[in-house]
């Protein structure tokens, strides 16, 4: 694009990007205000330039404005990521290439002999449904003791683990020719302990709060004056659970003390005050308790006979109350 | 054991395509953020940036201590950011005693450092102080003209690097279709010296003139300050050359709903969308709205206007 002064610019109308090579500014300049001045007049002769090549486009109308085609940018500059790489084919894809089968397009609506109608091929209600089977007959070659739907479901799971499997490998393929597909992402798990096939078990948040409560009471202080973590709650109640009646009761209110009492007095003191304790019971407790005391006596003078200092044996036993 | 990780909801999926590589690339995200210290000066030049590129860019309000764009190590959390963020362009302001109102620009190539700038910015005046009629207030997000004048910007290898980056910087979205009442800035960069670039931000007036092509005028809006290189990287070469590979073939954009047959010829699908009959607007058939009634009621007035008129005469 030339002017009359023999200057030539060099537009990108791509970009709306225009270069002005030619221009001297001066290297002692008058002042502020005209430099500025003489740069917004150039830049603006280059602005006339690059709208005389836009507006001369052809220009569609639409309800916003007249819409032109901008050409493709004719400065070079570099790419902010790379070029994407081409996937490398699947073990299935290259098995077809050489086999040369073909891909052939599935309706997605199929006729079912069956129920004859239209039935899809995926989803709900679909054509030969494995789980829709009611009866298998027994084969000449079938055990009698298997059960043939548990069969078909073992069949099922080992298919989709083939599968599952292969699509893994695929994808590895794939990421070491750096061409992964943009919304998948191949993630290292951790690995279990050696020896079992489960994997460790994850830690939900009630279960941390427990551990950590845990962990917390065995300091000094029992945990009460640790730095708790941004967001930690303070520990539930470790201690015993006590609930104290109020000592002194409100103006009309009943003596909640007194009232428990009378309550324990009046079942006792009851007419059916003979059903409430457990004869039985009881003597049971007495027995044993009594029993416990003989037995607590043998043992004693049985263990520490030499040790112990020899008892009198003028000095008779007291009687001890039962 | 590896693990394979798709999103789970649409929203994520395309944020991943979003952010994928592609053939063509659109205009580049940029990232300001700033240095340990910053003064006055530097922290409004970056606001304006910011509000300058509103659509492209994200600003760290944050300042950032271990970032140093041209020692080896001090690029880590730039590369962190860029990742994160999806921005390949960034722009680095500090303020320190030896180098005053620095501002850093830099590129990414797949997230490494591809290439840095650094300049000092000198008369600064602020979008605030120009005082302009309101009404030629460019609109955000408008693809804005570039101007480079001078001779500098040739001969001299930082002018010519600092140009490149400033295209990069605010270029915006690349587009193939433009609307021509859309074009309402400019942003003018002269090489006054082989030192120092002159940088203002200018509105566009477009008055009429005889022809289809209107005179541009340009007014001055936006911030103004004078960049002084300093110090700058350029790419090592086997980078450069692999950033600046453009592949020729571009893909064959399918034509949607359209068939081409030997026996029936071109052939078009239109699919039209559910009729809803319960909340389609027929005539409003309220007692008010009936054209008897309007009519008679115009007729009632004409005789009204002729009965007062002969009872006055």
């Amino acid at each position: 694009m030339e002017t009359e002064t023999d200057q030539i610019y060099h537009l990108d109308v791509g970009n709306l990007l225009g270069f002005n090579p030619n221009h001297r500014f001066p290297s002692a300049p008058s002042s502020r205000e005209e430099l500025v001045k003489e740069c917004i007049e150039e830049s603006r002769k280059l602005v006339q330039a690059i709208a005389n090549a836009l507006f001369n486009f052809t220009s569609t109308e639409t309800n916003d404005g007249p819409i032109v085609q901008l050409p493709p940018p004719t400065t070079k500059l570099p790419r902010e990521k790379h070029v994407p790489r081409p996937k490398p084919p699947t073990k299935w894809e290259e098995f077809a290439l050489k086999k040369g089968i073909q891909k052939r397009k599935k309706d997605k609506v199929v006729w079912d002999e069956q129920t004859d109608q239209f039935k899809r091929r995926h989803g709900y209600d679909r054509v030969n449904d494995d789980n829709d089977v009611p009866i298998i007959e027994a084969k000449a070659t079938d055990e009698p003791g298997e059960d043939p739907f548990a069969k078909r479901l073992d069949e099922k799971k080992k298919r989709v683990g083939k599968q599952q499997k292969n699509r893994l490998q695929n994808l590895k393929a794939a990421e070491k020719a750096g061409a992964l597909p943009s919304h998948v992402q191949l993630a290292a798990t951790s690995l279990p302990i050696s020896g079992t096939k489960s994997q460790p078990k994850k830690i939900g948040k009630d279960e941390l709060g427990d551990v950590a409560g845990l962990a917390a009471t065995s300091t000094a202080s029992g945990g009460k004056f640790d730095k708790k973590l941004p967001g930690e709650k303070p520990p539930k109640k470790q201690s015993k659970h006590h609930q104290y009646l109020p000592v002194v009761a409100g103006r009309g209110a009943v003596n909640p003390e007194k009232e428990q009492t009378n309550n324990v007095l009046s079942k006792i003191f009851s007419k059916h005050s003979h059903e409430i304790l457990n004869v039985g019971k009881a003597i049971n407790m007495y027995n044993v308790k009594k029993e416990k005391k003989k037995s607590g006596r043998s043992d004693k003078s049985g263990r520490s006979d030499n040790l112990k200092p020899k008892k009198d044996i003028t000095k008779k036993p007291a009687n001890k109350a039962k | 054991m590896l693990e394979i990780r798709t999103p789970k909801t649409g929203k994520a999926k395309r944020v991943l395509e979003k952010r994928a590589p592609k053939l063509v690339e659109t205009g580049r995200k940029t990232l300001i953020l700033h240095g340990t210290k910053t003064s006055a000066t530097v922290s409004s030049v970056l606001m304006e940036l910011y509000r300058l590129k509103k659509g492209g860019a994200i600003k760290y309000s944050r300042r950032n201590e271990n970032i140093r764009p041209f020692e080896s190590g001090g690029e880590t959390s730039l590369e962190f950011f860029s990742q994160k963020t999806d921005c390949s362009i960034f722009v680095y302001g500090s303020h320190t005693k030896k180098r005053p109102d620095n501002l850093v620009l830099g590129r990414m190539y797949d997230h490494q450092v591809y290439d840095l700038i650094e300049v000092g910015i000198e008369n600064f005046k602020s979008l605030l102080s120009f005082s302009y009629d309101k009404k030629f207030a460019p609109h955000e997000g408008t693809k804005p003209f570039i101007c480079f004048t001078g001779e500098g910007f040739e001969n001299v290898p930082e002018l010519k690097h600092l140009k490149e980056v400033l295209t990069d910087l605010f270029r915006g979205e690349v587009v193939d279709n433009l609307n021509l009442t859309g074009l309402d800035r400019a942003y003018v960069c002269s090489a006054i010296s082989p030192t120092k670039v002159f940088l203002t931000h200018c509105a566009l007036k477009l008055k009429r003139s005889g022809t289809i092509v209107p005179r541009m005028e340009l007014v001055e809006v936006g911030p103004s300050m004078d960049l002084v290189i300093r110090r700058n990287r350029l790419p090592n070469e086997s980078l450069m050359k692999e950033a600046m590979r453009t592949s020729k073939d571009k893909p064959k954009k399918k034509e949607k709903n359209v068939d081409q047959d030997a026996v029936r010829g071109k052939i078009g699908k239109i699919y039209m969308p559910d009729q809803k009959l319960d909340e389609m607007h027929l005539h409003d058939k309220s007692k008010g709205r009936k054209r008897e009634r309007k009519e008679s009621k115009l007729l009632n007035e004409e005789t009204d206007s002729k009965k007062n008129k002969k009872s006055s005469e």
